[in-house]
């Protein structure tokens, strides 16, 4: 396993949507190598006959009927939207002005 | 009695004065709402709340009072107070996850347990202060300030439910909603001297508990007595049909098991891998006597090896940031919670959503999603994630082999008795090893319970005793747990918490 | 936007062996949606139709929906698929504004559904396998309207509006395997295949499967290679190719534009194309910043399911008749001529009339009208003739409007005007456009007098037997009334006007 850069950071943070500044991806970078370092003994444990868990109680088929419940009001839908209009969520554009 | 003694009571007899009309639901709400007042504000005050919740507290109090004056048929603890950790969503008060990203968002829906809690009538005082995000394990990560340990102000709470835990220490209520993903009500527990559980995975609904990471996290009780813990998991446990992975079995009979009193012929394992080395001497010095007196009242002590507990925390800080970085996706500004515009260039939605993560978030937040974004990247899953569950199949195999062996295990909680603010701000490994004893019962969805140990020699601080039980198996935990409490009050000549220093009001600051 | 160059099919079929995809997404018409209780219903006002589930907000968990989950295993059952006994969902992140969570529930590694075929039968009866490798459950995104911008496009919009009523709706993607060896036949075979899985899902009563609404949508990956080389060559993926005519369309224009593009030694970048149906071509589609790393992982807050054999056949016993049967069953119901079938299943017309009969219409009728004045409107529109905005209910009312003698056949076409130009139902625009056949025998009377007066000559001959001439002043009426008139009646008062036997 390669060591954890600062432009991995920045391609990570990209990734999750957190804008990060230089001072900011260096600092994350220097953390994260530590420690990404003192887990990955992880990746040893064990062996290839081992099974993954997801869930730690098993279940199975955990299933709804298809039958209407509740919904909201669209007053409560957009109680906390940080923008409105017209009864949507309105969101800044999506492309860049070209 | 005076609101002073009342509000030192515990749930179960707050309870009891209640159903027999020494006190009514309003003088026990208003005692610790005088409480939280008297302590909490200020410079040098608990900060356990971040909302106090009064008028509506005091509302369903007169309720409470109204229907037993009525002759009404009412839950066991109707009319007793509880707080709930601000991770956890209600209605009509608002919820921030200690985030700022959630400043004054108030939820539209409450969550199962909230549901639960007012179907028993028992009025909110208020949310209490966590990591952001419940990510932590001091509470110094949250957005709006840490809480201090009321055995000591200069000292953290545990976290991230420290806010829960040192309301229940300072008396500013008798019982607390915890979340525990890795360690978060039974470490808090640990260090304010008081009970938490974490119940086996899908016990209690997670259905409004805001996500960390999904396959660990469980809520929980928080209280004073093993016996108020059994009570609140009664109230807030069974199944729910809006969380897929709620129990259609879980365990039953918790406050019976409570009082039974007695642990004749209980094996009790000793988890050889979770004492001894990198635990302090007093915290090991009181798990000894804790198995001592154990070991009196009649129970075998034996000693199990889990082998793999080795690998529990590095896979834990893969799993955990994996699945946290995915359930922290949605909050991007659009549909809630706040929204912060980029300093400058173009006003694009991926740009306002990166300006509005990295100013909503914190840093110990941001350093798990990037973490949790990387082992889940493309070319490392396998090497992380994958391995990380495999890991977890390993940990489970150990418990598996170590209930064979033992009816319930015993362990300390926390390596550490509360360590002051800031110590450990700057090292997150450092602080990352404090979960070390609690984290293997989240991996296995295993129960866990702490509960007070006594005091550490060397800094007179309370210290945790965790018991785990088989999946399923929570009263195992209470019954065990209860005689080891009344065998170490029984020593002291009461509860723990009579020890603690008697906290000065902060009021009198707050209004200058 | 530059205008790519593109090769004529005929040259681009002489030098590239096409090779195709397609992954349809196919929308399920269940009560409620695919992890949360909210209802599952189009076209209600914007977030009517959502709770905290589907709007992502904090603390929510999904909880799966087994119609949805036993409508995923009949697709996959009359696809001819394996069912997976054990599958779980995933979760595939990336970030946009119409996805609540950030990241879609979907399936990765173990499908529901596998390893399946379906035969598809192009308009000369060639009958061309195509081989399905998966078909998965996922839930739908939200819908963004672009506001600001002159075209409603995304692009120069200032900013979007969204609406989250569709979000979670159950999806099912089918996802061929390479379709290799189509050759020339690869538009029609392109068609035919997304109108055969439209057909499967309506029959199986899965999915209200109106393209128009987005029920159906199909994403059509194409590649070239050079004729007798093995390896494929780079594919694009074209979205937003919903219906029938677009499908064939984008399929053809990729293929010239890679013919092109090869031609001219550069490489075909893989990336998404956009079609657009006015300008019939494609454009580079924005290169999603996360497309190239979705970090799929088990959704933790949900459990796998696992399908018993007997869950399956129970399953299995409800299939309905497959399209192929009902197809032969129809055409003898109806009474068609072989040609005539065909035609009305080459112009994606078989479930309208099937509509239609079933609400009231003779077989005869049905046919007349789609493909005669729908069809013919829907040319010059350039749309398919079920897009064309007719229902079944319109045929079927008109019809009943020409038994019932209050219009006759020239005027329902005017009536088929009215109704498509949003004047309401065929009886709302008989009446806000008067076109109601003159019935009124006194108007009538009037209209005659008239004619006959400015025709005296004619009306002579009329009297002195010759009847065939009336013919001139039935014409004169039928002006006079703009042909609101029963031309039979009239033929009829003239003549007992002038006191002639008919
Ligand atoms: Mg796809
Ligand atoms: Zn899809």
């Amino acid at each position: 396993m390669a060591a954890i850069n600062r432009d991995d950071v920045a391609h990570l943070a990209q990734l999750a949507h957190i804008e990060m500044n230089d001072e900011e991806l260096d600092r994350m970078a220097t953390e994260l190598a530590v420690i990404v370092d003192s887990v990955k003994s992880v990746s040893e444990a064990a062996g290839a006959d081992v099974p993954a868990t997801s869930h730690p109680i098993p279940l199975t088929n955990v299933m709804r009927e298809d039958v209407v419940g509740h919904v909201l009001t669209v007053e409560e839908a957009l109680s906390g939207a940080p923008d409105a209009a017209d009864g949507r969520f309105k969101v800044p554009a999506i492309l860049e002005e070209s | 009695m005076s609101a002073s003694e009342l509000i030192r009571s515990s749930a179960a007899s707050m309870a009891a004065k209640l159903a027999a009309g020494e006190v009514t639901s309003v003088e026990l709400v208003q005692a610790h709402l005088d409480r939280i007042a008297e302590v909490d504000g200020g410079e040098r005050g608990v900060h356990a709340f971040l909302h106090v919740n009064a008028e509506e507290a005091l509302a369903v109090a007169a309720d409470v009072d109204a229907r037993r004056a009525a002759g009404e048929e009412l839950h066991e603890l109707a009319g007793v107070p509880i707080a709930i950790k601000d991770l956890i969503v209600t209605k009509g008060q608002p919820t921030t996850a200690g985030s700022k990203i959630l400043e004054g968002w108030m939820s539209p829906y409450d969550a199962t347990v909230i549901k639960k809690i007012r179907a028993a009538r028992m009025p909110m005082l208020g949310k209490t202060n966590l990591d952001e995000f419940a990510m932590g394990s001091s509470t110094e990560h949250s957005a709006y300030g840490p809480t201090r340990n009321p055995w000591d102000l200069d000292r953290i709470p545990g976290g991230s439910g420290g806010g829960s835990a040192a309301a229940v220490a300072a008396f500013e209520a008798p019982l607390a909603l915890g979340t525990d993903t890795g360690g978060s009500i039974r470490q808090p527990g640990a260090v304010t001297g008081t009970v938490g559980v974490k119940p086996t995975y899908g016990a209690v609904s997670r259905y409004g508990a805001i996500a960390m990471a999904s396959s660990l996290d469980q809520i929980g009780p928080v209280s004073r007595t093993v016996l108020d813990s059994a009570l609140l998991q009664e109230v807030i446990g069974g199944h729910d049909p809006f969380d897929s992975t709620s129990l259609t079995d879980p365990s039953t009979g918790l406050a019976d098991a409570a009082r039974i009193g007695n642990v004749k012929g209980m094996k009790i394992g000793v988890i050889k891998e979770l004492h001894g080395e990198g635990f302090q001497p007093g915290v090991e010095n009181r798990f000894n006597e804790s198995l001592e007196l154990l070991r009196n009242a009649g129970a075998e002590i034996v000693e199990v090896s889990c082998p793999n507990f080795g690998y529990a925390l590095g896979a834990y800080y893969l799993i955990m940031p994996s699945e946290a970085s995915s359930n922290l996706a949605k909050f991007d500004g659009v549909r809630f919670g706040s929204r912060t515009l980029p300093a400058e260039g173009p006003l694009t939605i991926e740009r306002v959503m990166g300006a509005t993560r990295a100013a909503g978030f914190g840093d110990e937040v941001k350093r798990r999603i990037i973490l949790g974004t990387y082992a889940l990247s493309a070319g490392y899953y396998d090497a992380y994630y994958g391995s990380a569950q495999k890991v977890r199949t390993l940990i489970q195999r150990d418990f598996d082999a170590a209930f064979a062996q033992a009816d319930v295990l015993i362990s300390p909680t926390s390596p550490v008795t509360a360590f002051k603010l800031g110590e450990k701000l700057d090292d997150p490994l450092a602080m990352y090893l404090n979960d070390i004893a609690t984290i293997p019962a989240n991996m296995a969805g295993v129960p866990g319970l702490t509960l007070p140990g006594g005091l550490a020699d060397e800094d007179g601080l309370p210290v945790g005793i965790q018991f785990l039980a088989p999946a399923r198996e929570d009263a195992r935990l209470y019954r065990v747990g209860a005689v080891l409490e009344s065998l170490l009050e029984e020593q002291w000549g009461g509860p723990v918490l009579d020890k603690a220093p008697a906290l000065a009001s902060t009021a009198a600051k707050e209004a200058n | 936007m530059s205008v790519d160059t593109i090769l004529s099919f005929e040259e681009a079929m002489e030098k590239y062996d096409p090779v195709l995809g397609f992954e349809v997404h196919v929308e399920l018409n269940t009560k409620t949606k695919m992890f949360s209780s909210a209802p599952n219903v189009f076209g209600d006002e914007p977030n009517s139709n959502v709770n905290e589930v589907c709007l992502g907000l904090p603390g929510v968990l999904p909880v799966v929906n087994k119609k949805a989950v036993e409508s995923s295993i009949l697709i996959g059952l009359a696809l001819n698929c394996k069912i997976a006994e054990h599958c779980t969902f995933a979760r595939k992140q990336y970030f946009y504004p119409d996805t609540p969570k950030n990241f879609q529930t979907s399936q990765y590694e173990d499908p529901i559904c596998y390893d399946g075929w379906i035969d598809i039968e192009l308009e000369d009866g060639t009958v061309f396998r195509v081989e399905i490798e998966r078909a998965h459950m996922e839930e739908d995104a939200g819908k963004l309207t672009h506001m600001g911008g002159a075209t409603g496009r995304i692009q120069g919009a200032d900013f979007s509006l969204v609406d989250y009523n569709r979000s979670g709706v159950p999806l099912v993607e089918i996802v061929t395997k390479p379709i290799e060896g189509a050759g020339s036949r690869a538009p029609e075979l392109a068609k035919a295949y997304v109108a055969a899985i439209r057909e499967i899902v309506k029959n199986l009563g899965v999915s209200d499967a109106k393209m128009e609404r987005g029920n159906v949508r199909c994403d059509a990956n194409v590649s070239l290679r050079p004729y007798g080389q093995e390896k494929f060559g780079t594919r694009t993926e074209t979205k937003n190719v919903n219906s029938l005519r677009a499908v064939e369309n984008a399929v053809k224009f990729e293929i010239q534009r890679h013919a092109a593009v090869l031609d001219s030694g550069v490489l075909i970048t893989q990336e998404t194309r956009h079609w657009h149906e006015d300008t019939k071509s494609t454009t580079s589609g924005r290169p999603k910043s996360d497309a190239d790393d979705y970090r799929y992982f088990p959704e933790p807050d949900l459990v796998p399911i696992v399908t018993s054999a007997a869950w399956v056949e129970e399953l299995r016993a409800t299939l309905p008749e497959p399209p192929a049967e009902r197809r032969k069953r129809l055409q003898a119901d109806w009474g068609y001529s072989d040609l005539e079938f065909r035609d009305v299943v080459n112009a994606g017309l078989m479930d309208q009339i099937e509509e239609t009969v079933a609400a009231g219409a003779t077989a005869a009728a049905a046919r007349k009208w789609w493909m005669g004045e729908i069809a013919r409107r829907a040319k010059l529109a350039d749309v398919d003739p079920a897009e064309l905005g007719v229902t079944p209910a319109v045929v079927v009312e008109i019809e009943k409007l020409i038994a019932a003698g209050s219009i006759n056949d020239k005027l329902a076409r005017k009536v088929l005007d009215g109704v498509l130009e949003g004047e309401g139902t065929p009886a709302e625009v008989v009446a806000k456009r008067g076109l109601a056949v003159v019935s009124d025998d006194g108007a009538l009377q009037t209209a005659i007098d008239e004619a006959l007066a400015a025709q005296p000559d004619v009306a002579d001959k009329i009297r002195g037997g010759k009847v065939q001439a009336v013919g001139a002043i039935v014409g004169g009426v039928m002006k006079v009334t703009r042909g609101q008139a029963d031309a039979a009646r009239v033929r009829e008062l003239i003549l007992k006007t002038l006191g002639v036997e008919g």
